[in-house]
């Protein structure tokens, strides 16, 4: 837990949040909404005698206490989907609608590209790009096996998306959930701290600089974009949203998130950023015994 | 044109606007459905069927410029250029709700043996070839994959990656 110590001063609670960092957490489901209802996922796991537990913030989630998903009839009619809590946050902020265009920046292996084709009832278009083909792969066996059919898969580093194959057609919104130092996933797995290094993090947050700029230059006037990560660190957080506001045109602004969150932070060791990365959430696996997340809200002005 | 090919390109609706002979059209697809499953042609209005690689076919929801050279577009729905054009398990799973005819339905131990990629003997009064095989799931009939009936036998045809213990 040693990377950990340098978040001491903006955690409330720090001991909770070690503590909790500390527990595993159990396997969580997504119901896929373009294949079967709430209703009918809750009689297959019970027809099933699987254990499932309410999520209080989000109809279509439920804790799996005992069972992991994989091997059961709901997973393999592809009516659930493998997903943790708080990885249902970005897609249900960015609130696509049916018929809209969305952009899903860094999309493998699929978790978030498929609640946004399900969001939008499967209808408009989900372009989904991964730089890696090995997760492309499992992108799109997920795509496939929740039977999405609006999602277009691109190969390509999500700072040079280019919209080329779509005659250059812009986007109304685009998810951003970067690649980072996934600190926020301790519980899931245990190691991911062992190669932690601040060059590493450095590194990675120009990855994401780039990552969301491109998503902003690529949404039309009038629309959103929601930048999230898994990890507590605000060189790959605020500091990429403070880069943002200077590149190009957006604006961050609130948004209602049903969890107990902190706000973004506003100074970082010797930095201070733009006071709107307050209006991003910071969530912390002690206030919703969930996994760690970060997660903001942009919209790009209308003209 | 090989399965390698990342170029999709949209299927010619009808037979005279196609330049390769061994090429499906939009009809040909729409008539396999509903000739073999009885699957109304209406079921596919809103889709595009995009051929990647010979004879590979999917369905996607959108009209994108064509050819247009990505990794994926919407769902592999059919494998036509071979004698018996056989539908995928997803493309089953997702409009299989339609099929009308070449539907079997299967008790719980045969579609768990099904799933797990086991062939299962069984009397059969209807064609032969590939059909919709569905189970009770939820209280309903779900269509689970697609199975090859010949001989007295479905064989399943759930690909490797896919089959499980459920």
């Amino acid at each position: 837990m040693e990377p950990l110590d340098r978040y001491r001063p903006i955690i409330d609670d720090f001991e909770a949040f070690i503590d909790a960092c500390e527990r595993p957490l159990p396997s969580a489901i997504r119901v896929n909404t373009i294949k079967a209802t709430v209703e009918r996922v809750r009689t297959a796991l019970a027809d099933a005698d699987i254990a499932y537990d309410p999520v209080d913030w989000h109809d279509g989630l439920f804790v799996l206490p005992e069972d992991s998903p994989g091997a059961n009839w709901p997973y393999f009619h592809g009516w659930i989907h493998g997903q943790e809590e708080v990885s249902v946050i970005p897609a249900t902020v960015l609130d696509p609608q049916p018929g809209e265009r969305v952009w899903d920046a860094c999309a493998a292996p699929g978790s978030k590209t498929t609640q946004l084709a399900a969001l939008m009832e499967d209808t408009g278009e989900v372009v989904a790009t991964d730089n890696n083909l090995g997760r492309i792969s499992a992108l799109r066996t997920n795509t496939e096996r929740l039977g999405a059919t609006t999602v277009a898969v691109t190969h390509e580093d999500g700072r040079n998306h280019s919209l080329k194959p779509f005659d250059g057609e812009g986007y109304d919104r685009a998810l951003v959930d970067v690649p980072c130092s996934c600190e926020g996933t301790i519980r899931k797995n245990p190691d991911t701290l062992e190669d932690w290094s601040l060059s590493h993090v450095e590194g990675i947050s120009g990855v994401q600089k780039g990552i969301l700029k491109r998503a902003v230059e690529v949404t039309e006037p009038g629309g959103t974009v929601v930048y999230s990560t898994c990890t507590f660190a605000p060189e790959e957080n605020e500091a990429v949203l403070d880069y943002v506001l200077d590149e190009v045109a957006c604006e961050i602004v609130d948004y209602d998130l049903p969890l107990n969150h902190a706000p973004g932070i506003t100074d970082w060791e010797d930095e201070s950023f733009d006071p709107s990365v307050a209006d991003a959430k910071r969530i912390y696996p002690h206030h919703n015994d969930t996994g760690g997340f970060f997660c903001a809200k942009l919209e790009v002005p209308a003209e | 044109m090989s399965d390698q090919s990342t170029e999709f390109t949209r299927l010619p609706e009808t037979n005279e606007e196609r330049d390769d002979p061994e090429r499906a059209t939009r009809e040909e697809v729409l008539d396999f459905w509903a000739d073999r499953f009885g699957v109304p042609s209406e079921t596919f209005e809103g889709y595009t069927f995009w051929e990647r690689g010979a004879g590979k076919l999917w369905l996607y929801q959108g009209s994108p410029p064509s050819p247009v050279d990505i990794e994926g577009l919407g769902m592999t729905f059919l494998r036509t250029r071979q004698e018996h054009w056989k539908p995928t398990l997803e493309a089953v799973q997702r409009f299989g709700e339609h099929a009308s005819q070449n539907v079997i339905h299967l008790d719980e131990d045969a579609a768990r043996a099904f799933v797990a990629g086991e062939d299962h003997e069984l009397d059969w009064d209807g064609d032969w070839g590939y059909l919709v095989v569905t189970h009770d799931l939820a209280g309903a009939a779900e269509p689970v994959g697609v199975g090859l009936y010949v001989y007295g036998e479905l064989r399943s045809q759930v690909p490797k990656g896919r089959r499980r213990d459920v």
